[in-house]
């Protein structure tokens, strides 16, 4: 926590060129060529270091993204750029706000920039006897008829999700299963992990209900470029970890305002041997050490992913060789252990095998950090692995209706064509939960295994500031799908090499 | 959103800035978000659009009153309430009560009764003493990273719709900073030094805009503020789109 004070301060987004005199504190400032030996996916064949004109001077993927949507051939951190939006999504907890300002700014009968750039998913306060969350659902569902709005996942029976074919869930992994992140774009939704994206190459960040009303209105947004922070991890990532404790660490080490107003690029060998969805959760927590946006690099991973989701057009970007970091971070994965942010801040790391005595009241798996698909398929593991039965209550929501499918239907390697579900109800889980952001958040108090008591968590989730998955006094653990199943095996927390080695 | 009179019943020991100032005479006129041209979608400059012409007719908030002075010369007066390090945004605002929508004026208020109900009960003082729904502390004093979490620009309404006139923190997260100046709700003001340390809660403190400087009247001291630059204007105006229609770069209504 102390360390965050260690971070250097950017004091405002309006300032300029002055920001430039702060960089003179940073003593990791790095503008050497990335080193020999490293040689990233960046580096692929398909790299046109030209992509958006004439490079005068060297450029990180963020500013060369900036670059192309604003239509300017240079920028620099701390530029201040007009951008032009590709993709602008809102849920049911801001959307209805977002729309209050657009209506009221551009008027009653003004019509969005473009119907096919907003994506709207409800998401958060689904399953609620709360009337005013059911009646924001139907404030964007208004909104979505009247301006003949392309893509709106929608849900009308809240009894059964599955009656509901247009609804997806949690709004991050529903983006990248549909097809709306694609390299080289920039977009932008009202909740702050929409820096999930930034696995997919693009620029994707964060913003409040004003300014997106002014996107919808307009289509572009003044966004001030961000110098970047970059991440290298190289090394064979051990069986035991998962990205989540890569993120983790990272953010112990930099704090939870160590990259405010920056970007954090990842890179390297074992980023390269990630898959999308933990590229997405590497991404994902970037905005809990303040980062504006986090990205990896576009490779054949990427390219292979979208294959099939999206008939768009796009065109990678990548960091130039020389182009300037502000610091470098380098770290050797083969020799990471399991880790755990415990309360109440996402930077207050520890080894989970530090807090075997810290006994624990219940497991939380879900969330746009860590209710995907193979974050699922991860916990069955180390259930499976371990063959015994849960020892505190564990709650699952899978963040999608396809990942709630994909736990009903892929069999999990290695256990004789068994899916996640039998195995989780082997284990004594609850059953999965109907996919939405859940009590990541806390929400109503309704909400399916929302912290209603001074409880003890071992969560998948992104955030554990006091009162954050409901109860003031609840303490959360947050921990990978690896930790959080070990944990709930032993009603402790525990590190996931007692069962997976 | 805000109504003069709400300002007034919520924050009794404000003076509001358009008595409390001392107008330099200058207008902000020309101040603007952009360093180059803007953008051609919003270049609608007509001579009545003129934000001198325009005074009178967009008194929808306090801000825009106020706009008949120098902003930088503003001054807030009043008791302040005291946080640590990092309160995130659910600290200011639950997640229970996102389902308020800032947007429309009775959940605005609601909103505001709320301001920083979500910090542990630690803070034996609450920010929003039982039964009422405003403040009584018309300035918040925190610590470093102030507004870090979520993008919800309900935590930066909440402290507006409270009464809470302006934030001091050591430093902000990025998108609290922003959606405090987008919407006008409250001025996010950076300290030179670490005042949550030294400042009590209920202590009695001026902010002068225009000197940078804060004035603890209880110990007695001066403290330096680091400039609020060109966010200053925006949020005198009452948020972004009412400064660009202040400032001719979109149309007027």
């Amino acid at each position: 926590m102390a360390s965050s004070l260690l971070s250097p301060s950017f004091t405002s987004f309006l300032r300029t060129k002055k920001d430039l005199s702060l960089y003179a504190f940073s003593s990791q400032r790095c503008f050497k060529a990335v080193p020999k030996g490293i040689r990233c996916s960046v580096a692929a064949p398909q790299r046109q270091p030209s992509t958006t004109g004439s490079v005068r001077t060297a450029m990180t993927m963020t500013e060369k993204i900036l670059a192309r949507a604003s239509e300017k051939a240079q920028l620099s951190p701390g530029d201040n750029v007009w951008v032009n939006v590709d993709i602008l999504m809102t849920h049911d907890v801001c959307g209805p706000g977002s729309i209050g300002i657009f209506k009221k700014e551009f008027g009653e009968d003004a019509k969005v920039w473009d119907r096919e750039k907003l994506v709207i998913i409800p998401d958060h306060y689904i399953f609620t006897s709360d009337e005013r969350a059911n009646r924001n659902v139907d404030i964007l569902r208004d909104f979505c008829h009247e301006q003949n709005i392309k893509y709106f996942y929608d849900i009308k029976d809240l009894s059964n999700f599955k009656a509901n074919p247009d609804y997806k869930g949690v709004c991050h992994v529903a983006l990248a299963q549909e097809g709306h992140c694609r390299p080289g774009e920039v977009l932008l939704g009202t909740d702050s992990h929409t820096c999930t994206a930034g696995a997919f190459g693009q620029f994707a960040t964060g913003i409040g209900n004003t300014d997106a009303g002014f996107v919808l209105g307009t289509g572009k947004l003044l966004l001030k470029v961000p110098p970047t922070l970059r991440f290298v991890m190289d090394g064979e990532m051990p069986d035991y970890l998962l990205s989540k404790d890569l993120i983790l660490q990272i953010i112990g080490e930099i704090s939870v305002a160590g990259a405010t107003y920056k970007a954090m690029e990842f890179v390297g060998t074992t980023v390269e041997s990630l898959t999308m969805e933990e590229r997405m959760t590497l991404c994902n927590m970037v905005v809990e050490a303040g980062g504006k946006n986090g990205v990896v690099p576009a490779d054949s991973t990427t390219f292979k992913y979208l294959e099939g989701k999206t008939s768009l057009p796009y065109e990678p970007v990548y960091s130039d060789q020389k182009a300037g970091f502000l610091s470098e971070y380098r770290f050797d994965v083969s020799k990471l252990e399991p880790v755990v942010a415990k309360p109440h801040s996402p930077d207050n790391r520890a080894l989970a095998r530090e807090c075997k005595d810290v006994k624990i009241n219940r497991v939380y798996i879900g969330s746009c950090t860590g209710g995907k698909t193979e974050d699922f398929m991860a916990a069955a593991k180390v259930f499976l692995a371990s063959g015994k039965k849960v020892k505190v209550p564990t709650f699952l929501v899978p963040a999608t209706q396809k990942v709630w499918m994909d736990i009903y239907s892929i069999p999990v390697p290695g256990s004789g064509g068994k899916t996640c579900s039998q195995i989780f109800e082997e284990a004594g889980c609850d059953t999965p939960a109907s996919p939405s952001c859940g009590a990541c958040l806390g929400g109503p108090k309704d909400t399916y295994a929302r912290m209603n008591e001074p409880q003890v968590c071992v969560s998948t989730t992104n955030r554990n500031f006091p009162g954050r998955m409901g109860h003031k006094e609840g303490q959360i653990y947050l921990a990978s799908p690896y930790t959080a199943a070990a944990s709930a095996l032993t009603g402790y927390v525990t590190d996931p090499r007692e069962f997976l080695q | 959103m805000k109504t003069m009179a709400s300002l007034f019943s919520a924050t009794a020991t404000v003076i509001p800035r358009n008595l409390a100032v001392s107008s330099s005479g200058k207008r902000f006129v020309g101040h603007s978000l952009l360093s180059s041209s803007s953008p051609p979608f919003l270049s609608f400059p007509t001579p009545k659009s003129n934000p001198r012409n325009r005074l009178t007719v967009s008194l929808q908030s306090p801000r825009a009153q106020s706009s008949a002075s120098s902003s930088p010369s503003a001054t807030f007066h009043g008791l302040c309430y005291v946080v640590g390090d990092n309160i995130d945004t659910d600290q200011i605002i639950p997640a229970e009560y996102l389902t308020l929508v800032p947007s429309k004026p009775d959940e605005y208020e609601k909103l505001g009764s709320y301001a920083l109900v979500g910090l542990p009960a630690s803070y034996a003082t609450r920010f929003i003493e039982p039964g009422e729904t405003k403040t009584k502390y018309a300035i918040v004093i925190g610590g470093a990273n102030f507004g870090c979490g979520s993008s919800r620009e309900h935590a930066p309404v909440a402290l507006g719709a409270s009464g809470a006139a302006a934030v001091v923190a050591e430093s902000y997260a990025r998108i609290f900073f922003r959606n405090s100046v987008a919407t006008g709700e409250v001025y996010p003001l950076e300290s030179e030094t670490r005042l949550c340390e030294e400042c009590r809660t209920g202590d009695v403190v001026t902010i002068e805009l225009g000197e940078s400087r804060l004035i603890n009247h209880t110990t007695g001291k001066e403290y330096r503020l680091k400039p609020i630059g060109d966010a200053g204007p925006v949020i005198e105006a009452g948020g972004i789109f009412a400064y660009a229609r202040k400032s001719g770069m979109i149309p007027s209504r």
